[in-house]
């Protein structure tokens, strides 16, 4: 049933309960998780992930101008929206047969880079590191927390923080030192933003064929400068995540396998070289490879492709848990791509979304999210493929191709190096994000500094080649084009927490058909008509639990790590139910003192 | 219930409300399961002025002492533990008033038959079946000191309520009835914005804070409800870009930094103060910046200003009408320009004083 192996375990007969956390908090969007616990052998062996809204984003789009697609897609997130109209303009640009200028890549690029920046930050440490916390480890594993009080951090001379515990204060909500700062950082970066999008989180300057973003001198210098503020704040959340995570796996060995999965990740590759991309299909091999983040499969630490066409030929939407009615008798939108390849009639050129509200059963139908899979020719399988919340992915898949290689960034050999200059008290930076044995909640937890710091980093090359645009005169920033009578169009790009694809067809310069998968659907998706487990049931079923409260006051933390591990974006929700034909013994849901906030 | 008396009983509750004691502390209970993107909740702490924590933290003097509890930002694990004030509040046993605040538009469950729902909050305990957005509404608003309405979704219904949606999304006007009052004898309180503009936000909700306190009185409303000195100005009459309207010189595409009537702004008809404003810290914007207005704070959003880049009908006419004045004008200037672009002329280097002084002179 499961994608991941089963682990071993000495086995005690079992002592099973029933926990749900619905809503998950300190999330974007609805999430219910149901589980049930063996606490005799401490360990979550089952989980059902439910998400409880629709609204139906490709139903009343239909018949819409095409040019309206990224001003309305962008409202499907509160958090990320931004991304969405980045990738619809990527895809309406496939469609019309356009090109934007080069500075308005640039503009979007450095707005997509203050995106990644501002969100990772407020996600880890005002919402994430609260599970990591001197209050939460206090209430959870207080022998863990003792012991952080008597261990040094070994990055100490860069944060600042002389131990374990005096960073977990540090996270305490709404009174620790990092949490009250991330708050501030997070509206430098907005600010860095709206430099460049307008508005945040619904932008007001992105269109289809380039921007209305006038290049004056003064929203690059504005920017740079707010950057260089806020560079040393980078480079000490990479050194405080490494120290956290570092000491978790020594505190309480063993939970390298909480919330590990078996490796398969996706990223669809994020950032245009305005050199190579020209948003033609034929060539979106050639111009995948040169975005400065490197798309790519990766099925059991392999990667299987880096293709852009392969990518999107492979995506399936299955039904199976779902509201839902199948589409699958429909008349197929789209029977070849441009390159005559086939289309199959569940990928999401072809969907037909036909909602049909109903009650829940963990059994049967129980959310409001499809489960996206990626088919995998090589073992004729539907592989339930993660974003490990978007970093863990994209540093993987840049690492293993191994293509970029630009000013501040460079790849291969495993690993990905960023260079971060000189800040207001810490000299300049070389980071070396390597690839690790697991894909687990730790590791999605420290990959997401490092990706900050690669925006970072991405972010001054951008800047300094936009000045160079300036300098020479090239501030033209959008391409008219006329909408076409029919065409079909595809943009790939990274959303903060992953995958994002937007596919559209265009009958009649009408919306024919639009559909649009973000990273959530991915993660959070129920079984599917196969019995597999989307992936946040596949972390958590099986997982270990290391929380020493037992059932009476148990608060679920191992569980909660794991889930928030993939940041998750669901105006949508988790649920967690006990096996069928299983008697209940206890059912309740866990509580948390909050004593602070 | 006659209008006549229902008059009569909002105007004694509204008479209740200005003799209100203050009070010392209230609950902002926020609901963002509407159908929403959490966008608001976002923009919210995107703040400044003040921002949220200032506002929990008691850094802003004269306040209530404010418990927020909002899903995004709850240090709760979730579940029960988080929703237990709400519980609470629905059973009408919570120790504090409270400030029911809804994000997200409220979608028409009459319309599902059978069993479903469209959005949920937490579970029905007798059922274990998701708790509708509507349950919710019921239960609270009756019992809520103020709402609040964030963002066009829940003020107007917004993107979610365009048309051709399925869910039948409206607002929470639409939903409660105009003439809704809560227990202080307010009505609901609506802040438009896709999403909210950070400091009008803060603003409107540090205005219903010291009222509760007993300090102010009710925030002046418009007749859509919206708060009157954030929304009582369009667009244009705030844009920097609104003289080039003016002077009829008008962008034809994005690339040009003049007006964009032609190129599908609504900045002129629309009430909203951001350009004037900035997004964040003064930065940013809409028109001022090159991004066009779609009307995201009104409630005709989205489908009175679709296609968005498109120029909207009254455009053309009016861009029309003012094309000869703002020609003559523009000419004119440009004259008047050129002569002020001189030096007079007794500025210069020769051995001679020719600026007219006179130690003497007298009228």
């Amino acid at each position: 049933m499961t994608t991941t192996e089963s682990r071993p375990t000495g086995r005690k007969p079992a002592q099973i309960v029933d926990m749900s956390w619905d809503p998950v908090t300190r999330i974007i969007g609805n999430l219910g998780i149901y589980t049930k616990i063996d606490f005799a052998n401490r360990e979550v062996t089952e989980c059902h992930s439910t998400s409880s809204l629709f609204r139906g984003y490709s139903v009343f789009m239909k018949g819409k101008d095409p040019r309206d697609a990224g001003f309305i897609t962008s409202r499907i997130c509160g958090i990320c929206g931004d991304n969405h109209t980045t990738c619809s303009n990527y895809a309406q640009q496939m469609a019309y047969g356009i090109k934007p200028p080069p500075m308005a890549e640039h503009i979007t690029n450095l707005g997509e880079a203050a995106e990644y920046m501002f969100d990772h930050t407020i996600y880890q440490d005002n919402l994430l590191f609260v599970d990591y916390c001197e209050a939460m480890v206090k209430a959870t594993n207080p022998g863990v927390l003792a012991r952080a009080e008597r261990t040094a951090s070994p990055r100490g001379d860069i944060h600042g923080y002389r131990t374990i515990a005096d960073i977990m204060r540090s996270y305490n909500p709404f009174e620790g030192e990092v949490y009250k700062e991330a708050l501030k950082i997070s509206r430098v970066t907005r600010e860095m933003f709206c430099l460049m999008e307008g508005r945040h989180v619904h932008p007001s300057t992105l269109y289809p064929g380039g921007v209305g973003t006038m290049p004056q001198p003064g929203i690059f210098t504005d920017y740079l400068s707010r950057l260089m503020h806020i560079i040393d704040f980078v480079k000490k959340s990479v050194a405080m995540a490494d120290d956290i995570f570092d000491f978790f796996y020594e505190a309480l060995p063993g939970y390298e396998e909480v919330g590990r999965r078996r490796i398969l990740l996706g990223c669809w590759g994020a950032w245009q070289d305005p050199a190579v991309a020209d948003y033609r299909y034929a060539t979106m091999n050639e111009w995948g490879k040169a975005m400065y983040v490197t798309p790519g499969v990766i099925v059991d630490g392999k990667l299987v492709t880096n293709d852009l066409v392969d990518i999107n030929l492979g995506i399936r939407i299955m039904l199976g848990s779902s509201f839902y009615d199948d589409w699958v008798n429909e008349q197929p939108f789209v029977t070849h791509d441009p390159l005559g390849n086939p289309v199959d009639m569940r990928h999401p050129w072809n969907q037909t979304t036909v909602p049909v509200p109903q009650k829940r059963e963990f059994d049967g139908n129980y959310s409001w999210v499809m489960s996206p899979r990626w088919y995998h020719k090589e073992t004729d399988k539907h592989l339930a493929l993660d974003t490990g919340g978007g970093p863990l992915a994209r540093l993987w898949s840049t690492a293993l191709s191994g293509l970029v290689d630009t000013r501040y960034v460079s790849s291969g050999g495993g690993s990905v190096r960023i260079q971060l200059p000189k800040g207001e008290s810490l000299p300049e930076t070389t980071l070396e994000w390597r690839i690790p044995q697991w894909s687990n909640t730790i590791e999605r937890g420290r990959a997401r500094p490092y990706f900050v710091a690669y925006a970072a980093a991405m972010a001054l090359q951008f800047l300094e080649e936009s000045m160079e645009l300036l300098r020479a005169g090239e501030t033209k920033v959008f391409q008219d084009f006329e909408v076409p009578d029919e065409a079909i169009g595809c943009g790939f790009h990274e959303a903060v927490r992953g995958v994002l694809s937007h596919h559209l067809v265009i009958k009649d310069k009408k919306i024919a058909n639009y559909h649009p998968y973000p990273p959530t659907p991915w993660n959070a998706s129920p079984r599917d008509i196969y019995g597999t487990p989307g992936p946040y049931e596949d972390a958590v079923q099986g997982q270990p639990i290391f929380e020493e409260n037992g059932p009476d006051d148990f608060k679920g933390v191992d569980i909660m790590r794991t889930v928030r591990s993939f940041d998750p974006c669901l105006p949508c929700g988790v649920h967690m139910y006990m096996g069928k034909g299983k008697t209940l013994n206890v059912v309740h849901s866990p509580t948390y003192g909050a004593n602070h906030g | 219930m006659t209008s006549e008396s229902h008059t009569t009983a909002a105007r004694e509750r509204i008479e209740r409300s200005e003799e209100h004691e203050g009070i010392d502390e209230i609950t902002i209970l926020w609901i963002s399961e509407g159908m929403s993107c959490d966008g608001d909740t976002v923009s919210l702490t995107a703040a400044m002025q003040p921002s949220i924590e200032d506002v929990v933290l008691g850094l802003i003097p004269g306040l209530p002492k404010v418990n927020l509890v909002n899903k995004v930002l709850s240090p709760s694990l979730g579940g029960e533990d988080f929703l237990t004030p709400y519980r609470q509040a629905a059973r009408g046993e919570l120790d504090t008033p409270f400030i029911l605040v809804i994000e997200g538009s409220v979608p028409n469950q009459d319309i599902i038959e059978g069993d479903g729902f469209w959005t949920s909050f937490g579970n029905d305990p007798a059922t274990g079946q998701p708790q509708t957005i509507n349950w919710w509404i019921d239960q609270l608003a009756p019992k809520a000191w103020a709402v609040v309405a964030a963002g066009t979704c829940a003020t107007y219904g917004g993107i979610h309520g365009m048309a051709g949606n399925p869910t039948g999304s409206m607002g929470l006007g639409d939903y409660l009835g105009w003439d809704y009052r809560s227990t202080a004898g307010l009505p609901i309180v609506n802040v438009p914005g896709c999403p909210i503009q950070p400091e009008n936000f803060m603003e409107t909700l540090v205005w219903v804070l010291q009222h509760a306190a007993g300090d102010a009185p009710p925030p002046p409303l418009d007749h859509m409800l919206r708060p009157q000195w954030l929304f009582g100005k369009t667009v244009h009459e705030g844009c920097d870009r609104g003289s080039y309207y003016e002077q009829a010189d008008f962008g034809l595409d994005y690339n040009s930094p003049k007006c964009m009537v032609k190129t599908g702004c609504w900045g002129p008809v629309v009430n909203c103060n951001v350009p004037k404003r900035g997004w964040m810290a003064g930065i940013g914007g809409c028109p001022n910046v090159g991004g066009i207005c779609i009307g995201c704070t009104m409630p005709g959003f989205p489908d009175a200003f679709m296609p968005f880049m498109d120029e909207p009908p009254g455009g053309t006419l009016s861009s029309m009408v003012i094309k000869p004045y703002g020609a003559i004008i523009r000419r004119l200037r440009g004259v008047t320009n050129e002569m002020v672009n001189h030096e007079p002329k007794w500025r210069h280097r020769k051995n001679k004083l020719t600026s007219g002084y006179d130690p003497y002179w007298r009228p």
